[in-house]
Protein backbone atom coordinates (compact mmCIF):
# COMPACT_ATOMS: atom_id res chain seq x y z
CA UNK A 1 0.00 0.00 0.00
CA UNK A 2 1.52 3.36 -0.93
CA UNK A 3 2.60 5.64 1.88
CA UNK A 4 1.92 9.34 1.47
CA UNK A 5 3.15 12.40 3.28
CA UNK A 6 0.73 15.26 3.15
CA UNK A 7 0.39 18.47 5.11
CA UNK A 8 -3.20 19.25 5.98
CA UNK A 9 -4.11 22.47 7.76
CA UNK A 10 -0.52 22.88 8.94
CA UNK A 11 -0.09 19.38 10.33
CA UNK A 12 2.00 16.82 8.46
CA UNK A 13 0.60 13.30 8.23
CA UNK A 14 2.25 10.12 7.02
CA UNK A 15 -0.34 7.54 6.11
CA UNK A 16 -0.68 4.31 4.17
CA UNK A 17 -3.51 4.61 1.67
CA UNK A 18 -5.16 2.35 -0.83
CA UNK A 19 -4.57 3.83 -4.30
CA UNK A 20 -8.31 4.11 -4.90
CA UNK A 21 -8.85 6.31 -1.84
CA UNK A 22 -10.18 9.70 -2.88
CA UNK A 23 -8.68 12.75 -1.23
CA UNK A 24 -12.06 13.70 0.23
CA UNK A 25 -12.41 10.29 1.88
CA UNK A 26 -8.86 10.51 3.20
CA UNK A 27 -9.60 13.92 4.73
CA UNK A 28 -12.90 12.92 6.25
CA UNK A 29 -12.52 9.28 7.19
CA UNK A 30 -8.82 9.04 7.98
CA UNK A 31 -8.07 12.48 9.38
CA UNK A 32 -11.53 13.28 10.71
CA UNK A 33 -11.65 16.54 8.77
CA UNK A 34 -15.41 16.43 8.26
CA UNK A 35 -15.53 20.16 7.58
CA UNK A 36 -15.13 19.16 3.94
CA UNK A 37 -18.50 17.75 2.88
CA UNK A 38 -19.28 15.39 0.04
CA UNK A 39 -22.05 16.86 -2.06
CA UNK A 40 -22.67 15.31 -5.45
CA UNK A 41 -19.73 12.91 -5.66
CA UNK A 42 -19.70 13.53 -9.42
CA UNK A 43 -17.39 16.61 -9.54
CA UNK A 44 -20.28 18.94 -10.28
CA UNK A 45 -21.14 20.70 -7.05
CA UNK A 46 -17.83 21.91 -5.64
CA UNK A 47 -18.77 21.44 -1.98
CA UNK A 48 -15.66 19.29 -1.41
CA UNK A 49 -13.35 22.04 -2.74
CA UNK A 50 -10.05 22.37 -0.87
CA UNK A 51 -6.81 24.16 -1.68
CA UNK A 52 -4.01 21.92 -2.90
CA UNK A 53 -0.68 23.73 -3.04
CA UNK A 54 -2.64 26.98 -3.04
CA UNK A 55 -5.06 26.10 -5.85
CA UNK A 56 -8.70 25.05 -5.59
CA UNK A 57 -9.40 21.41 -6.42
CA UNK A 58 -12.44 19.21 -6.06
CA UNK A 59 -11.24 16.66 -3.52
CA UNK A 60 -13.65 14.03 -4.86
CA UNK A 61 -11.70 14.17 -8.13
CA UNK A 62 -8.22 13.76 -6.71
CA UNK A 63 -6.74 10.53 -5.40
CA UNK A 64 -5.08 10.72 -2.01
CA UNK A 65 -1.93 9.29 -3.62
CA UNK A 66 -1.92 12.23 -6.04
CA UNK A 67 -1.78 14.55 -3.04
CA UNK A 68 1.45 12.97 -1.81
CA UNK A 69 4.00 15.67 -0.86
CA UNK A 70 1.43 18.42 -1.24
CA UNK A 71 -0.11 20.91 1.14
CA UNK A 72 -3.87 20.90 1.64
CA UNK A 73 -5.95 23.63 3.24
CA UNK A 74 -9.51 22.79 4.25
CA UNK A 75 -12.15 25.03 5.77
CA UNK A 76 -10.88 23.85 9.16
CA UNK A 77 -7.48 25.39 8.55
CA UNK A 78 -8.56 28.93 7.68
CA UNK A 79 -9.03 30.47 11.11
CA UNK A 80 -5.92 31.51 12.99
CA UNK A 81 -5.63 32.09 16.73
CA UNK A 82 -9.37 31.64 17.05
CA UNK A 83 -10.09 34.39 14.53
CA UNK A 84 -12.06 33.60 11.43
CA UNK A 85 -10.56 34.24 8.04
CA UNK A 86 -11.95 37.50 6.56
CA UNK A 87 -13.82 35.47 3.93
CA UNK A 88 -15.49 33.34 6.62
CA UNK A 89 -16.52 36.52 8.44
CA UNK A 90 -17.85 38.06 5.25
CA UNK A 91 -20.01 34.98 4.52
CA UNK A 92 -21.40 35.20 8.05
CA UNK A 93 -22.07 38.92 7.97
CA UNK A 94 -23.63 38.96 4.50
CA UNK A 95 -25.88 35.96 5.22
CA UNK A 96 -24.24 34.10 2.36
CA UNK A 97 -25.51 30.74 3.53
CA UNK A 98 -28.67 29.04 4.59
CA UNK A 99 -28.09 25.31 5.03
CA UNK A 100 -24.31 25.78 4.87
CA UNK A 101 -23.56 22.65 2.90
CA UNK A 102 -21.84 24.43 0.00
CA UNK A 103 -20.16 27.02 2.25
CA UNK A 104 -16.76 25.38 2.85
CA UNK A 105 -16.27 24.89 -0.88
CA UNK A 106 -17.60 28.35 -1.70
CA UNK A 107 -15.22 30.02 0.75
CA UNK A 108 -12.17 28.11 -0.49
CA UNK A 109 -13.11 28.70 -4.13
CA UNK A 110 -13.55 32.41 -3.36
CA UNK A 111 -10.13 32.63 -1.71
CA UNK A 112 -8.61 30.88 -4.73
CA UNK A 113 -10.33 33.33 -7.08
CA UNK A 114 -8.90 36.29 -5.17
CA UNK A 115 -5.39 34.89 -5.58
CA UNK A 116 -5.73 35.63 -9.29
CA UNK A 117 -8.05 38.64 -9.10
CA UNK A 118 -7.89 40.48 -5.77
CA UNK A 119 -10.63 42.95 -6.75
CA UNK A 120 -13.13 41.00 -8.86
CA UNK A 121 -16.27 42.44 -10.42
CA UNK A 122 -19.62 40.82 -9.64
CA UNK A 123 -19.43 39.16 -13.05
CA UNK A 124 -15.93 37.82 -12.35
CA UNK A 125 -17.13 36.44 -9.00
CA UNK A 126 -20.06 34.67 -10.66
CA UNK A 127 -17.74 33.24 -13.33
CA UNK A 128 -15.10 32.34 -10.79
CA UNK A 129 -17.57 30.39 -8.65
CA UNK A 130 -19.24 28.58 -11.55
CA UNK A 131 -17.98 25.26 -10.24
CA UNK A 132 -19.71 25.67 -6.88
CA UNK A 133 -23.43 25.13 -6.58
CA UNK A 134 -25.68 26.56 -3.87
CA UNK A 135 -29.29 25.38 -3.81
CA UNK A 136 -30.50 27.81 -1.11
CA UNK A 137 -29.37 31.37 -1.51
CA UNK A 138 -29.75 32.32 -5.14
CA UNK A 139 -26.10 33.46 -5.00
CA UNK A 140 -26.74 37.20 -4.52
CA UNK A 141 -25.54 37.21 -0.94
CA UNK A 142 -22.62 34.97 -1.85
CA UNK A 143 -21.45 37.48 -4.45
CA UNK A 144 -21.83 40.27 -1.90
CA UNK A 145 -19.87 38.27 0.65
CA UNK A 146 -17.01 37.59 -1.75
CA UNK A 147 -16.82 41.29 -2.58
CA UNK A 148 -16.76 42.16 1.10
CA UNK A 149 -14.22 39.44 1.81
CA UNK A 150 -12.05 40.82 -1.01
CA UNK A 151 -12.21 44.30 0.48
CA UNK A 152 -11.29 43.07 3.93
CA UNK A 153 -8.51 40.83 2.65
CA UNK A 154 -7.16 43.83 0.73
CA UNK A 155 -7.16 45.87 3.94
CA UNK A 156 -5.49 43.03 5.85
CA UNK A 157 -2.72 42.64 3.29
CA UNK A 158 -2.07 46.38 3.24
CA UNK B 1 -18.58 6.37 -4.47
CA UNK B 2 -15.35 4.44 -4.34
CA UNK B 3 -13.55 3.17 -7.43
CA UNK B 4 -12.77 -0.51 -7.87
CA UNK B 5 -9.26 -1.52 -6.78
CA UNK B 6 -6.33 -0.92 -9.06
CA UNK B 7 -2.56 -0.98 -8.84
CA UNK B 8 -0.89 2.40 -8.87
CA UNK B 9 2.38 3.46 -10.37
CA UNK B 10 3.90 6.93 -10.37
CA UNK B 11 6.86 7.10 -12.72
CA UNK B 12 9.07 10.16 -12.55
CA UNK B 13 10.25 10.19 -16.16
CA UNK B 14 8.69 9.54 -19.55
CA UNK B 15 11.09 6.66 -20.15
CA UNK B 16 10.00 5.01 -16.91
CA UNK B 17 6.32 5.66 -17.72
CA UNK B 18 6.67 4.00 -21.11
CA UNK B 19 8.39 1.00 -19.56
CA UNK B 20 5.66 0.62 -16.93
CA UNK B 21 2.95 1.03 -19.57
CA UNK B 22 4.61 -1.57 -21.77
CA UNK B 23 4.68 -4.08 -18.91
CA UNK B 24 1.24 -3.34 -17.51
CA UNK B 25 -0.86 -4.80 -20.29
CA UNK B 26 -3.84 -3.47 -22.18
CA UNK B 27 -6.04 -2.96 -19.13
CA UNK B 28 -3.73 -0.29 -17.73
CA UNK B 29 -4.75 3.36 -18.00
CA UNK B 30 -2.62 6.47 -18.01
CA UNK B 31 -3.75 8.98 -15.39
CA UNK B 32 -3.15 12.61 -16.40
CA UNK B 33 -5.09 15.21 -14.39
CA UNK B 34 -7.87 12.74 -13.70
CA UNK B 35 -10.75 15.15 -14.19
CA UNK B 36 -12.44 12.87 -16.72
CA UNK B 37 -10.97 9.52 -15.66
CA UNK B 38 -11.61 9.71 -11.92
CA UNK B 39 -15.35 10.39 -12.33
CA UNK B 40 -15.50 7.37 -14.66
CA UNK B 41 -13.70 5.23 -12.07
CA UNK B 42 -16.01 6.42 -9.29
CA UNK B 43 -19.05 5.52 -11.35
CA UNK B 44 -17.35 2.21 -12.13
CA UNK B 45 -17.69 2.81 -15.83
CA UNK B 46 -13.99 1.93 -16.19
CA UNK B 47 -12.02 -0.87 -14.52
CA UNK B 48 -8.32 -0.43 -15.23
CA UNK B 49 -6.02 -2.94 -13.57
CA UNK B 50 -3.28 -0.36 -13.18
CA UNK B 51 -3.23 3.43 -13.15
CA UNK B 52 -0.01 4.98 -14.35
CA UNK B 53 0.07 8.46 -12.89
CA UNK B 54 2.16 10.72 -15.13
CA UNK B 55 1.47 13.74 -12.91
CA UNK B 56 5.09 13.95 -11.79
CA UNK B 57 6.69 13.57 -15.21
CA UNK B 58 8.09 17.08 -15.44
CA UNK B 59 9.22 16.76 -19.06
CA UNK B 60 5.59 16.45 -20.19
CA UNK B 61 4.70 19.84 -18.77
CA UNK B 62 5.25 23.25 -20.28
CA UNK B 63 4.78 25.47 -23.30
CA UNK B 64 7.52 26.32 -25.78
CA UNK B 65 7.68 28.70 -28.73
CA UNK B 66 9.32 26.94 -31.68
CA UNK B 67 9.09 29.68 -34.28
CA UNK B 68 6.45 28.39 -36.68
CA UNK B 69 4.55 26.51 -34.00
CA UNK B 70 3.96 26.36 -30.27
CA UNK B 71 4.51 23.07 -28.46
CA UNK B 72 2.14 22.44 -25.57
CA UNK B 73 3.19 19.56 -23.32
CA UNK B 74 0.48 17.04 -22.56
CA UNK B 75 0.60 17.54 -18.78
CA UNK B 76 0.28 21.33 -18.96
CA UNK B 77 -2.84 22.16 -16.98
CA UNK B 78 -5.75 24.06 -18.50
CA UNK B 79 -5.04 26.81 -15.98
CA UNK B 80 -1.47 27.13 -17.23
CA UNK B 81 -2.62 27.17 -20.86
CA UNK B 82 -5.17 29.93 -20.20
CA UNK B 83 -2.54 32.09 -18.48
CA UNK B 84 0.30 31.47 -20.95
CA UNK B 85 1.39 34.63 -22.79
CA UNK B 86 2.76 32.46 -25.64
CA UNK B 87 -0.55 30.65 -26.11
CA UNK B 88 -2.56 33.87 -25.89
CA UNK B 89 -0.35 35.60 -28.43
CA UNK B 90 0.15 32.82 -30.96
CA UNK B 91 -2.74 30.37 -30.49
CA UNK B 92 -5.56 32.46 -29.03
CA UNK B 93 -8.20 29.92 -30.06
CA UNK B 94 -6.63 27.40 -27.67
CA UNK B 95 -6.77 29.92 -24.82
CA UNK B 96 -10.35 30.96 -25.64
CA UNK B 97 -11.66 27.40 -25.68
CA UNK B 98 -9.64 26.23 -22.69
CA UNK B 99 -11.05 29.07 -20.59
CA UNK B 100 -14.51 27.53 -21.11
CA UNK B 101 -13.52 24.04 -19.93
CA UNK B 102 -15.56 23.12 -16.82
CA UNK B 103 -14.61 25.42 -13.93
CA UNK B 104 -11.53 26.81 -12.18
CA UNK B 105 -11.00 23.86 -9.85
CA UNK B 106 -11.19 21.40 -12.73
CA UNK B 107 -8.88 23.58 -14.85
CA UNK B 108 -6.29 23.50 -12.05
CA UNK B 109 -6.04 19.71 -12.35
CA UNK B 110 -7.23 18.91 -15.86
CA UNK B 111 -4.60 18.81 -18.58
CA UNK B 112 -4.31 19.76 -22.23
CA UNK B 113 -3.11 16.30 -23.27
CA UNK B 114 -5.56 14.48 -21.05
CA UNK B 115 -8.52 16.11 -22.73
CA UNK B 116 -7.16 15.29 -26.19
CA UNK B 117 -6.32 11.68 -25.33
CA UNK B 118 -9.74 11.23 -23.70
CA UNK B 119 -11.18 11.99 -27.17
CA UNK B 120 -14.59 13.01 -25.88
CA UNK B 121 -16.45 14.64 -28.78
CA UNK B 122 -18.19 16.85 -26.18
CA UNK B 123 -14.79 18.09 -24.94
CA UNK B 124 -13.72 21.52 -26.13
CA UNK B 125 -10.12 20.86 -27.11
CA UNK B 126 -10.55 18.07 -29.67
CA UNK B 127 -12.45 20.37 -32.05
CA UNK B 128 -9.86 23.10 -31.51
CA UNK B 129 -7.09 20.62 -32.35
CA UNK B 130 -8.96 19.75 -35.52
CA UNK B 131 -9.67 23.35 -36.54
CA UNK B 132 -6.03 24.33 -36.08
CA UNK B 133 -4.62 21.17 -37.71
CA UNK B 134 -2.47 20.44 -34.69
CA UNK B 135 0.09 17.65 -34.91
CA UNK B 136 -0.13 15.33 -31.92
CA UNK B 137 3.15 13.84 -30.78
CA UNK B 138 3.06 10.39 -29.20
CA UNK B 139 5.85 8.25 -27.77
CA UNK B 140 6.27 4.57 -27.11
CA UNK B 141 9.31 2.57 -26.08
CA UNK B 142 10.02 2.07 -29.79
CA UNK B 143 10.09 5.78 -30.62
CA UNK B 144 8.05 8.81 -31.56
CA UNK B 145 5.34 9.33 -34.11
CA UNK B 146 3.30 12.33 -35.12
CA UNK B 147 -0.43 12.03 -35.75
CA UNK B 148 -2.29 14.85 -37.48
CA UNK B 149 -5.40 15.88 -35.53
CA UNK B 150 -7.50 14.83 -38.52
CA UNK B 151 -6.41 11.21 -37.91
CA UNK B 152 -6.29 11.25 -34.11
CA UNK B 153 -9.97 11.10 -33.17
CA UNK B 154 -11.03 7.66 -34.36
CA UNK B 155 -14.35 7.19 -32.58
CA UNK B 156 -16.20 8.05 -29.38
CA UNK B 157 -13.58 8.18 -26.57
CA UNK B 158 -11.18 6.42 -28.91
CA UNK B 159 -7.95 8.17 -29.88
CA UNK B 160 -5.48 6.74 -32.38
CA UNK B 161 -3.12 5.72 -29.57
CA UNK B 162 -1.73 2.21 -29.78
CA UNK B 163 -1.13 0.14 -26.64
CA UNK B 164 2.11 1.33 -25.09
CA UNK B 165 1.82 4.86 -26.48
CA UNK B 166 1.54 8.07 -24.49
CA UNK B 167 0.55 11.45 -25.91
CA UNK B 168 3.41 13.80 -25.05
CA UNK B 169 2.05 17.02 -26.49
CA UNK B 170 0.88 18.88 -29.55
CA UNK B 171 2.47 21.17 -32.10
CA UNK B 172 0.07 24.03 -32.60
CA UNK B 173 0.75 25.88 -35.87
CA UNK B 174 0.95 29.63 -35.53
CA UNK B 175 -1.47 31.31 -37.87
CA UNK B 176 -0.14 34.62 -39.05
CA UNK B 177 -1.66 38.09 -39.06
CA UNK B 178 -5.08 38.47 -40.62
CA UNK B 179 -6.57 35.53 -38.73
CA UNK B 180 -9.39 35.93 -36.24
CA UNK B 181 -10.61 33.31 -33.80
CA UNK B 182 -13.60 32.38 -31.74
CA UNK B 183 -14.92 29.47 -29.71
CA UNK B 184 -18.70 29.54 -29.39
CA UNK B 185 -20.22 27.11 -26.92
CA UNK B 186 -23.77 26.43 -25.88
CA UNK B 187 -24.21 24.54 -22.66
CA UNK B 188 -27.04 23.89 -20.29
CA UNK B 189 -25.32 25.14 -17.14
CA UNK B 190 -22.15 27.10 -16.51
CA UNK B 191 -19.77 24.18 -16.07
CA UNK B 192 -21.50 21.55 -18.20
CA UNK B 193 -20.11 19.98 -21.34
CA UNK B 194 -20.92 21.66 -24.61
CA UNK B 195 -24.33 20.75 -26.00
CA UNK B 196 -22.71 21.98 -29.21
CA UNK B 197 -19.55 24.01 -29.68
CA UNK B 198 -17.91 25.68 -32.68
CA UNK B 199 -14.20 26.41 -33.03
CA UNK B 200 -13.55 28.95 -35.79
CA UNK B 201 -10.41 30.41 -37.33
CA UNK B 202 -11.01 32.89 -40.14
CA UNK B 203 -8.55 34.79 -42.35
CA UNK B 204 -9.91 38.00 -43.79
CA UNK B 205 -8.64 39.88 -46.77
CA UNK B 206 -10.10 43.11 -48.18
CA UNK B 207 -13.35 42.69 -46.27
CA UNK B 208 -14.02 39.14 -47.40
CA UNK B 209 -13.30 35.74 -45.93
CA UNK B 210 -10.21 34.35 -47.64
CA UNK B 211 -10.06 31.11 -45.67
CA UNK B 212 -11.89 29.55 -42.74
CA UNK B 213 -11.31 26.53 -40.56
CA UNK B 214 -14.30 25.44 -38.56
CA UNK B 215 -14.69 22.40 -36.33
CA UNK B 216 -17.70 21.27 -34.36
CA UNK B 217 -17.90 19.95 -30.80
CA UNK B 218 -20.44 17.24 -29.94
CA UNK B 219 -21.95 16.87 -33.41
CA UNK B 220 -20.98 13.21 -33.81
CA UNK B 221 -18.86 10.47 -32.25
CA UNK B 222 -15.73 12.52 -32.99
CA UNK B 223 -15.10 16.23 -33.48
CA UNK B 224 -15.77 17.10 -37.10
CA UNK B 225 -14.69 19.80 -39.56
CA UNK B 226 -17.59 21.75 -41.05
CA UNK B 227 -16.16 21.40 -44.56
CA UNK B 228 -19.35 22.57 -46.29
CA UNK B 229 -19.25 25.84 -44.34
CA UNK B 230 -15.53 26.25 -45.02
CA UNK B 231 -16.23 25.99 -48.76
CA UNK B 232 -19.35 28.15 -48.70
CA UNK B 233 -17.81 30.96 -46.70
CA UNK B 234 -14.76 31.40 -48.95
CA UNK B 235 -15.09 34.79 -50.61
CA UNK B 236 -18.10 35.79 -48.49
CA UNK B 237 -18.36 39.38 -47.33
CA UNK B 238 -17.08 39.54 -43.75
CA UNK B 239 -19.92 41.71 -42.49
CA UNK B 240 -23.39 41.43 -40.99
CA UNK B 241 -25.25 41.57 -44.30
CA UNK B 242 -26.15 37.90 -44.47
CA UNK B 243 -23.36 36.09 -46.34
CA UNK B 244 -21.93 34.59 -43.16
CA UNK B 245 -25.39 33.49 -42.04
CA UNK B 246 -25.96 31.83 -45.39
CA UNK B 247 -22.67 29.94 -45.20
CA UNK B 248 -23.41 28.86 -41.63
CA UNK B 249 -26.61 27.19 -42.84
CA UNK B 250 -24.36 24.34 -44.06
CA UNK B 251 -23.00 23.60 -40.57
CA UNK B 252 -24.87 20.34 -39.94
CA UNK B 253 -23.94 18.86 -43.35
CA UNK B 254 -22.26 15.51 -42.92
CA UNK B 255 -22.65 15.45 -39.12
CA UNK B 256 -24.21 12.74 -36.99
CA UNK B 257 -25.30 14.56 -33.83
CA UNK B 258 -26.20 12.47 -30.78
CA UNK B 259 -29.55 12.66 -29.02
CA UNK B 260 -29.67 12.66 -25.24
CA UNK B 261 -31.62 14.09 -22.31
CA UNK B 262 -30.52 17.62 -23.12
CA UNK B 263 -30.87 17.85 -26.88
CA UNK B 264 -32.30 15.88 -29.78
CA UNK B 265 -30.21 15.47 -32.93
CA UNK B 266 -32.32 17.99 -34.89
CA UNK B 267 -31.93 20.55 -32.12
CA UNK B 268 -28.17 20.04 -32.16
CA UNK B 269 -28.22 20.52 -35.93
CA UNK B 270 -30.10 23.80 -35.43
CA UNK B 271 -27.64 24.87 -32.75
CA UNK B 272 -24.69 24.11 -35.01
CA UNK B 273 -26.04 26.55 -37.62
CA UNK B 274 -26.78 29.32 -35.13
CA UNK B 275 -23.51 28.92 -33.26
CA UNK B 276 -21.44 28.70 -36.45
CA UNK B 277 -22.95 31.99 -37.56
CA UNK B 278 -22.08 33.58 -34.22
CA UNK B 279 -18.57 32.11 -34.32
CA UNK B 280 -18.00 33.47 -37.83
CA UNK B 281 -19.19 36.94 -36.83
CA UNK B 282 -16.96 36.97 -33.79
CA UNK B 283 -13.93 35.57 -35.63
CA UNK B 284 -14.41 38.25 -38.30
CA UNK B 285 -14.83 40.85 -35.52
CA UNK B 286 -17.99 42.24 -37.09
Amino acid sequence: MPRITVKVDDITYEEDVEPRTLLVHFLRDRLGKTGTPIGCDTSNCGSCTVLMDGRSVKSCSVLAVQADESEIVTIEGLASDGNWHPMQRAFHEEHALQCGYCTPGMILAAIDLLNDDPDPSDEAIRQGLEGNLCRCTGYCNIVRAVRRGAEEMGVTSR
Amino acid sequence: MIPASFDYSRPSSLEEALAVLGDAGEEAKVLAGGQSLLPLLRLRLAYPTTLIDIGRVAELRGIADHGDHVFIGAMTTHHEVVRSPVVNEHCPLVALATATVADRAVRHRGTFGGSLAHADPAGDLPSVALALDMDLVVRSSSGERVIPAADFFVDYLEPALEPGEILVGARVPKLGPGWGFHYEKFHRTAQAWATVGVAAAVRRSNGTVAEARIALTNMGPTPIRAVAVEAAVRGAAADRNGALREAAEQAAEGTDPPGDLHARPDYRAHLSRVLTHRALLAACAV
